[in-house]
């Protein structure tokens, strides 16, 4: 089943056009994923070839859908234009939408995510500034790359993509229902909160992977849903024991996370629900290994 | 980006968020002349305030009053140069004495947790608002701004009643505050903070100081190059900005590159802990060349670890996802070339780690290239152990 994206899922790109779109385009398609076609409000009614297949461009998100089946959109529109694209593809209804783009101003992160909200959150969002989903041996929607590791039972949450990567490596002889790159800016979509819900309630895993890092309070109160929630094995990685002082984060800041936001505040309040936390990303997967022969 | 007060109290001004009368100076024949201005002007006198991205400046004597144009001079000269908490004073703003009747705290910033944005205000401001928070928590009202309808009249005046504020300063700070979410929202700000916010003997409402800072991700929609700082950066993360490099200089002995925020922060992780056996060798650097890692990149980077006078040893930890190891590895080669050929001869041992798509090509191109400081490691924690031995042993051994 994974979470999320499944063998099922019709995927467009918003911005198939420009050198990312249609580099990743290609790469999803040799992927596996059944990429449908892609928007550019400019070339629409004009077809692109990626991987050697030709696929439609469409000039917007409802158009695509409606010819396609689409449920899946993935953005490469630069940051000026993100904010847009997401609103349009919310207004479309698209069940998910997953921002690649990186350096989106907080503030257009912020409305877009508002004006979901205010529409009743149809459209799941994964991201911004994030490496996608990946659902092995069935769909590959982002930039994730599809050959480090092979489908499985493991689930993996992650706030960084070459973690992510390095985690799906180090256990790809065990393999991964899905693995969902969440992104690390200081407002995302979805949480890690929303993820360990769904792998909780997926049939087709067994063990739960969380890698956190410093800033915020999203892994506190992952903690906290944890205790009450979630049934599975959870193994977690936190990085930045030794990174300097965010230098952006105000004194107002600390105030309301409730946290100075360290490393070791997560740890701690991982470890307090139970959760064993790996010292290195190594130290992490073996945790994992054995949490999966205990299954 | 932080900005200075006066930075921050020019955008205050540009958005008619009521501020003293004054201006910066950057010599104490300035600041005199400023203070004159002010004095002709029938203010009763000038207050000259360091210009530091740090808190606590009134407790370290950066702060001084002056009745005269003389006076100011002399304050001037005082604080201009002196050092606070590891930051030069290079300018000061000298700005109107004004009578105090009360203090209070208004701010406007993210909340990541509710992934919107969020207002404090209290009735208790003019000191530290952490302490506040700790000790008197019910006295910080915070109110959610919605992204989308923000802050109107009717907003405002909701702030400032939640805060606490008395009748009489209310009409005043809500129109600020209605001014301050403007400055939040037109530039691109992640904090705005007043802090005090200044009821006068005479009943005006002003910003009396202004703590700003600005999205980094917004700069193609402004001018932020006005504010840039160049003296207040290292000197090495100053260049690696002009190299579009993201560089952060730390105390240790390791020299550290690698791609993606993530895994160069768990690479710190992993020789900080892997160092505690040799005598506590630490990371020297945080430097993510990001996915590409080009020989170019590469270079840059080498050049820039190595350029650190402590630094003892090199860790080069990439994760090859998209860019696969091969075309990794002939960056570093050819990296190393670029920099003998820039007469930079490289003479700290290089670790490598090389994983992911295409490793076993990208380490057999590396060992045919027989570079004598290059070892490369299967994994991450060994690579993080060796570079941390090599380190100790070249500084024992210098």
């Amino acid at each position: 089943m994974a979470i999320f994206l499944t063998a099922q899922s019709r995927v467009i790109v918003q911005g198939i056009t420009g050198s990312e779109g249609r580099r990743h385009g290609a790469r999803m398609l040799r992927a596996g994923t059944q990429v449908v076609g892609g928007t550019n409000p400019r070339k629409a009614g004009q077809t692109i070839e990626l991987a050697d297949t030709e696929l439609p461009v469409f000039g917007t998100v409802a158009d695509a859908m409606a010819a396609t089946g689409a449920d899946v959109s993935v953005v490469f529109v630069p940051p000026a234009g993100t904010k847009d694209a997401v609103i349009e593809a919310v207004d479309a209804r698209m069940p998910l939408v997953i921002v690649i783009t990186e350096g989106i101003p907080v503030h257009d992160t912020a409305q877009f995510w508002a004006y979901a909200s205010a529409h009743g959150n149809t459209s799941r969002i994964v991201g911004p500034n994030c490496p996608g989903v990946a659902s092995p041996g069935k769909s590959n929607a982002g930039i994730i790359p599809a050959d480090i590791t092979t489908e499985g039972r493991i689930g993996l949450v992650s706030k960084s993509g070459t973690l992510t990567y390095q985690m799906m490596y180090e256990l790809s002889d065990i393999g991964f229902s899905t693995g969902v790159g969440i992104g690390g800016d200081p407002i995302i979509g979805t949480t890690h909160i929303d993820c360990l819900r769904a792998f909780q309630d997926d049939p087709e895993t067994d063990v739960i992977v969380m890698i956190g890092e410093i800033g915020g309070d999203a892994e506190e109160r992952a903690a906290a849903f944890i205790e009450r929630n979630v049934a599975k094995p959870v193994i977690a990685y936190v990085a930045g024991f030794t990174a300097p002082e965010g230098k952006t984060m105000g004194h107002a800041g600390a105030i309301i996370s409730g946290s100075a936001g360290t490393a070791q505040a997560k740890k701690e309040a991982l470890e307090k629900v139970g959760v064993r936390v790996g010292r290195t990303p190594s130290g992490t997967a073996n945790l994992v290994r054995e949490a999966m022969r205990g299954r | 980006m932080d900005l200075f007060e006066y930075q921050g109290k020019e955008l205050f001004a540009a958005y008619g968020v009521p501020i003293q009368q004054g201006r910066v100076a950057t010599t104490p024949e300035e600041a005199r002349e400023v203070a004159a201005e002010l004095i002709a002007a029938g203010k009763p006198g000038a207050v000259i305030k360091a210009q530091v991205k740090v808190g606590g400046r009134g407790k370290a004597g950066g702060v001084k009053f002056a009745s005269s144009p003389d006076e100011a001079q002399a304050r001037a000269e005082a604080i201009l140069g002196m050092d606070i908490k590891g930051h030069t004073v290079h300018s000061v703003l000298v700005v109107e004495d004004i009578t105090i009747a009360q203090e209070y705290y208004l701010s406007f910033l993210l909340d990541r947790a509710e992934r919107g944005f969020l207002s404090i205000c209290s009735v208790e401001g003019g000191i530290d608002v952490e302490e506040v928070a700790r000790t008197n928590p019910e006295a910080l009202a915070r109110i959610p701004i919605s992204p989308l309808s923000g802050v109107d009249a009717a907003k405002a005046a909701e702030i400032v009643a939640a805060g606490g504020l008395p009748e009489e300063a209310r009409p005043g700070a809500a129109a600020l505050a209605e001014r301050l979410w403007a400055v939040f929202t037109g530039e691109d700000a992640t904090l705005v903070e007043v802090n005090p916010l200044v009821l006068t003997g005479d009943g005006r409402v002003l910003a009396v100081d202004a703590k700003v800072t600005l999205d980094d991700n917004a700069a193609f929609r402004h001018d932020f190059s006005q504010f840039a700082d160049p003296g207040a950066a290292d000197p090495l993360e100053a260049q690696a900005k002009e190299k579009h490099l993201n560089y952060v200089k730390l105390d240790g002995q390791v020299g550290i590159i690698g791609n993606g925020a993530g895994l160069v922060m768990s690479t710190l992780d992993v020789v900080a802990y892997a160092g505690e056996e040799f005598g506590r060798i630490r990371p020297a650097n945080f430097l993510d060349i990001g996915g590409g890692a080009s020989a170019e990149v590469m270079a840059n980077g080498l050049e820039i670890v190595l350029s650190d006078p402590s630094v003892r040893s090199v860790l080069v930890n990439v994760f090859g996802g998209i860019t696969s190891c091969d075309a990794v590895a002939n960056g570093i080669v050819s990296a190393i070339g670029m920099l003998a050929d820039r007469g930079e001869q490289v003479n700290h041992p290089i670790v490598v780690r090389l994983d992911g798509n295409n490793a076993a090509e990208g380490r057999r191109i590396l060992d045919a290239a027989e570079i004598s400081v290059v070892e490369q490691v299967g994994t991450m924690d060994d690579a993080a152990r060796r570079a941390a031995e090599l380190a100790a042993a070249a500084a024992t051994g210098a």
